[in-house]
């Protein structure tokens, strides 16, 4: 296993009190495997990914629990030196925004190089050169008259290439991309995702693409985690999840968003909002909008049972799943 | 078609480009909207989408006269209201409100819920008598399913969601004919943005209001919309009922764009061809000649270069019955289906 996520709890403290952001998540990723992590603003997905890269900004935030194991070694437990010779040489992070993730006074081609200057050792010249290959990668017309060029020389789609090139550099064995097509046009977004997902066929990486799109991860994820309010709610490969969802929250998500190919009247809404993360509900954090919830759910947390059925693993934490999946 | 109740013809807005400080020289311009014709029934919901820098936001202020067009006609009832006097313009301000699309920036945090949905009355006192108007903000909260009791309360007290509606009671407050609405529901989370569109659904029937629904999400157009007009670089390049464009799109534009759309159905990704445009939107400031589209479009041919293909139903389908005889700016239109038809395949699983 290339990364796994044991029993990850994060909080923050705040003047508020403590915004519990990550309640136990478990996940796992394979090289070469894509892991879609699902959820709405709130729902922990960001904290976690944060938490794996070690960019987690601590105070406020605190880990309270839990292990990652990245090829089987505990992250949490290594001092920030070591931490930072594994950060964007073995795994690296796509972030959303492109334009405040880059440096606007720095050129492209210093920004790239500077992996190589800071990582290898490389001189400037060598590492510009490195930088050119590296846009050439990811299909950057002209790479070479580009490479001096400074970011707001660039169209939105072209900044978020240079970031995935940058995250490239070290060819690297994780790749986190926090939603790397969100800032981006429905035409531009298919040409940066279908770029991702052939790099990572060709570098055998492994893949968490956080998002709150469940279109774009059906295109192109293996497996899915929702996540609700710093929990997962439910885990199944991608097909499975579509056909049948078996947590009520995730099959709300995916009634309620209207269908290119389908004219609905009224649309299913999921009642209410989304928690408040200084207080969650007590039982299972959905029961406030959930069309199933009884008493039961109102006191006792779900666990994350198996709801295998068919050959392949699926997990939900709804205590009535079988009425979801079946109902 | 009813009876059109707003005209939009051949619309423009460019901003100037200029050089020097002292003695300013126009060396340029940004044709945001460069020739855009429309019209809106009474009732209906016409859905504009478009990429970012189309234009379809300057299109939106210049409806609601925030942006005075460079040149064209915006009739509203007849009238062409980027030509009315003050005091007429103010009359007719009443009937078109906006919508916008950031709730955290377009409410002013230092303003009560209460003072925020009713200060369009302060300027259209005529609406509500002054004694009156506590209730009908209250009214108007109820109406958006807030509780009426939130009236004191701040912006920063409320989620997204939650914004949007006071940004939608604010728009209802003078009993507008038409909503402009910009982006309404792209700031939200997906669980509550079905929330927001449903109430602008069932505020339509209520009040019968005509909307005008700018967005770049397809789906959420579809949804909404009883017309769709696709815009490119300042121009509408198609336009048609929904399933004219949905269905039967015939400029290569949108039928990139819908395949470009990701549907949430793994089992669809696989019998779905896809359309990957090469390149980027040009510059709205050096528009290419022609067809503005043909630097991105896979058909271009020489005649692409030379003449700009005029919105109208294509000379092949002009004598058809076929649902591809609908306005659309290409010299080499063709149906191509990119979209699955509706009710194929099962219907999904219902709550």
């Amino acid at each position: 296993m290339l990364l796994e996520v044991r029993d990850l709890h994060v909080e923050f403290h705040t003047r508020d009190g403590v915004a519990k952001a990550v309640n136990g998540v478990d996940y796992s990723v394979n090289a070469g495997e894509t892991l879609a992590v699902l959820g709405e603003s709130g729902s922990g997905k960001s904290v976690t990914a944060q938490a794996v890269m070690g960019i987690l900004d601590i105070p406020p935030g605190k880990i309270t629990q839990g292990e990652i194991l990245f090829q089987g070694q505990d992250l949490l437990k290594l001092k920030e030196e070591e931490r930072r010779k594994i950060r964007g040489a073995k795994m690296a992070m796509v972030f959303q925004d492109a334009l405040s993730s880059l440096n606007p006074v720095v050129s492209v081609g210093d920004q790239l190089g500077e992996m190589f200057q800071v990582h290898k050792g490389m001189s400037r010249k060598d590492s510009r050169a490195k930088a050119v290959e590296l846009m050439d990668r990811v299909r950057i017309p002209a790479a070479k008259e580009r490479v001096g060029q400074y970011p707001h020389q660039f169209s939105g789609g072209m900044r978020q290439r240079i970031m995935i090139a940058m995250a490239l550099a070290l060819e690297p064995e994780l790749i986190i991309a926090d939603e790397p097509t969100t800032a981006l046009d429905v035409t531009v977004q298919a040409q940066v995702m279908d770029l991702l997902a052939e790099l990572q066929r060709e570098l055998n990486m492994g893949l968490i693409l956080i998002t709150h799109d469940l279109g774009v991860v059906a295109d192109v994820a293996d497996k899915i985690a929702v996540m609700y309010a710093g929990r997962i709610v439910e885990r199944a490969p991608v097909h499975e999840i579509y056909k049948a969802p078996a947590h009520p929250y995730t099959k709300g998500l995916l009634e309620s968003i209207p269908r290119l190919d389908q004219k609905g009247q009224e649309l299913y809404a999921i009642k209410g909002l989304p928690p408040n993360l200084l207080a969650i509900p007590p039982g299972c954090a959905f029961n406030p909008r959930c069309p199933l919830a009884r008493d039961r759910c109102r006191t006792d947390v779900p666990p994350l049972y198996d709801v295998t059925e068919s050959p392949v693993k699926r997990a939900s934490a709804c205590h009535f799943w079988k009425e979801c999946l079946h109902g | 078609m009813a009876e059109a109740i707003l005209e939009v013809r051949g619309l423009h807005k460019h901003y100037p480009l200029t050089r020097g400080i002292l003695f300013k020289k126009q060396v340029g311009a940004v044709r945001a909207v460069d020739g855009v014709d429309f019209d809106l029934a009474a009732g209906e919901t016409l859905g504009i989408v478009g990429e970012s820098g189309c234009g379809k936001s300057t299109v939106a202020k210049m409806l609601v006269n925030l942006e005075r067009p460079t040149s064209g006609e915006i009739r509203y009832k007849g009238e062409d209201i980027s030509k009315l006097s003050p005091r007429a313009l103010k009359a007719v301000r009443r009937n078109i409100q906006m919508v916008f699309q950031d709730p955290y920036t377009s409410l002013n945090p230092r303003m009560t819920v209460g003072d925020i949905i009713g200060e369009p009355y302060e300027i259209h006192p005529e609406v509500a008598p002054k004694g009156d108007r506590r209730r009908k903000v209250q009214d108007l909260l109820d109406v958006v399913g807030l509780n009426p009791e939130y009236i004191n309360r701040y912006p920063h007290q409320f989620s997204g969601g939650q914004r949007q509606r006071i940004g939608i009671a604010r728009g209802l407050a003078l009993q507008p004919e038409i909503i402009v609405a910009d982006e309404p529901v792209s700031a939200l989370d997906v669980s509550v943005q079905a929330q927001v569109v449903n109430l602008l659904g069932n505020l339509q029937t209520e009040f019968s209001l005509s909307y005008v629904f700018i967005a770049h999400d397809l789906s959420i157009v579809r949804h909404i919309s009883d017309r769709v007009g696709v815009m490119y670089l300042g121009r509408i390049v198609e336009i048609g009922t929904d399933a004219e464009i949905y269905e039967h799109p015939t400029h290569p534009y949108t039928q990139a764009l819908l395949s470009a759309v990701p549907v949430p159905d793994p089992e669809a990704r696989a019998h779905r061809e896809r359309i990957i445009l090469t390149g980027d939107v040009p510059s709205p400031a050096d528009i290419p000649s022609g067809c503005r589209f043909r630097t991105r479009c896979w058909k271009a041919q020489e005649r692409c270069t030379l003449e700009v293909p005029e919105l109208a139903v294509p000379a092949v389908f002009r004598l058809t019955e076929s649902p591809a005889k609908h306005d659309s700016a290409c010299h080499f239109a063709e149906e191509k289906q990119v979209v699955p038809p509706e009710d194929d395949g099962e219907e999904p699983p219902s709550p």
